[in-house]
């Protein structure tokens, strides 16, 4: 696939990669756009923290119900075999390991895996962390979405986050708009590229030994 | 626990609540929000109080307008910043209101073991973060935990969809969220609710809050815009 990729072209991808059936959160932000792709025969369970199995897609026009949100407090839909429950039990879920898959954004993720989402650490910045420490250390699989540079071009997958961190060593799939990396006990492995080599992509990240 | 009170007005539910109370209030972000009691709790006075909420208000209305009036000593909560949270964000800055964070499934848990009786519990949630500092870690089956408290409320106050006639409560959609957690973890818990239905109406299986939790009751409209208020 050409590249760099747009995030709703990651979106797409990421979509692809979620087994058919899974339990699957997609937190708040461009995460949520996975929705969109997700075969709605491939079965795929959403949950939303704030109470609800079997989410629907975003609600429009009459359908808007203000009972009805998801995480990013956005208007969504209820598929027909949908669930509510408080939120107690509803991190519960997400704590006792229950749900498959979670796909969060990032500002760092780390070689090790460290997650950094919730906090810039910058002076006269307000903390808001919600479910995200829940969520890190929940989901079976991790997976990160976020865009490799920042907008200076700086790398957001580095050794060490300099970032306040969300979770320790919980991320296992960091999908990026030029390349998806697994995490492995041995650091990132690239797994595939989207429009650059991967040998270019080592030049720009600072890990001894990244390879495909 | 005496028999759940059905009064008149939502001023006359909240009048009790003394300064300095620790005041559990429902909802996420809008949903489940009990505007009405919110809005009773300004009109009565108390001051010095500890809000613990998800959120810290939105615009310039409900906890946002109880920050304003400068009766907020303390919020806890796991999302204070939201794009219209500009009352809090201000207060904050200036240092004028003490802020304790708490991840969200921690929050609803430690008001869940304050509504159970627990007295403390080990918790996976935040170990190696700057939330885990001051915080005992214990080791189980290899893996880190993080020593959490329970959190009690003076007052609950909550927003549910239907309550019978002796206070059981049924919740509607996502608006359920902190409430039925919120209804066991507080010395007096007040729900606003938007039809009372008679004895017998609720399907037992079917009730989520059962009324031994639940001191007062009030019927509130519902909104413009459809939903529990």
């Amino acid at each position: 696939m050409s590249g760099p990729l747009t995030m709703d072209e990651l979106a797409a991808v990421i979509a692809h990669d979620i087994p058919a059936g899974s339990f699957v959160n997609l937190g708040i932000g461009h995460p949520t756009k996975v929705a969109d792709h997700l075969p709605p025969e491939n079965g795929v369970v959403l949950h939303t923290e704030n109470g609800m199995l079997g989410m629907g897609p975003t609600a429009t026009g009459a359908a808007v119900d203000p009972d009805l949100t998801n995480a990013g407090k956005v208007p969504v839909t209820e598929l027909p075999g949908a669930a509510y429950f408080d939120h107690a039990s509803s991190f519960a879920m997400m704590r006792g390991g229950h749900l498959d898959f979670c796909v969060l954004g990032a500002y760092q993720v780390s070689a090790g895996g460290d997650l950094a989402n919730w906090h810039t650490g910058a002076a006269g910045d307000i903390p808001a962390v919600g479910g995200a420490m829940d969520l890190a250390i929940g989901a079976k699989s991790v997976f990160v979405m976020m865009s490799l540079f920042t907008r200076g071009g700086t790398p957001k997958l580095v050794p060490r986050c300099t970032y306040p961190l969300t979770g320790v060593g919980c991320v296992s799939r960091v999908y990026t708009d030029l390349a998806v990396f697994d995490i492995t006990p041995d650091g990132p492995r690239i797994d595939r590229t989207f429009g650059v080599s991967a040998a270019e992509l080592a030049q720009r990240l600072v890990f001894p030994g990244l390879a495909g | 626990m005496s028999k759940t009170q059905f009064p008149d007005s939502a001023l006359e539910a909240v009048a009790d609540t003394p300064d300095g109370a620790t005041v559990l209030v429902g909802g996420f972000g809008l949903a489940g929000m009990p505007a009405e009691l919110i809005d009773a709790l300004i009109e009565q006075g108390a001051r010095d109080l500890t809000i613990v909420c998800n959120n810290a208000g939105n615009g310039e209305t409900g906890l946002a307008a109880l920050l304003q009036a400068g009766r907020v000593r303390k919020v806890i909560c796991s999302f204070p910043r939201q794009s219209d949270s500009y009352v809090f964000d201000e207060l904050y800055r200036a240092g004028k209101v003490e802020l304790e964070l708490v991840p969200q499934g921690n929050l609803a848990e430690r008001m869940r073991a304050a509504g159970a009786g627990i007295g403390a519990f080990y918790c996976p949630t935040g170990v190696g973060t700057p939330l885990a500092e001051g915080k005992e870690t214990r080791v189980i089956g290899g893996r880190s935990y993080l020593l959490e408290y329970p959190l009690h409320g003076d007052v609950a106050l909550i927003s549910a969809f239907r309550a019978d006639q002796l206070g059981n409560l049924v919740y509607r959609k996502t608006a359920r969220n902190f409430g039925p957690v919120m209804a066991t973890a507080a010395r007096t818990v007040i729900a606003q609710v938007t039809e009372v239905v008679p004895t017998g109406s609720l399907d037992p299986e079917a009730v989520v809050t059962p009324r031994i939790y639940v001191d007062r009751v009030v019927r509130v409209a519902p909104r413009d815009s459809g939903g529990t208020r």
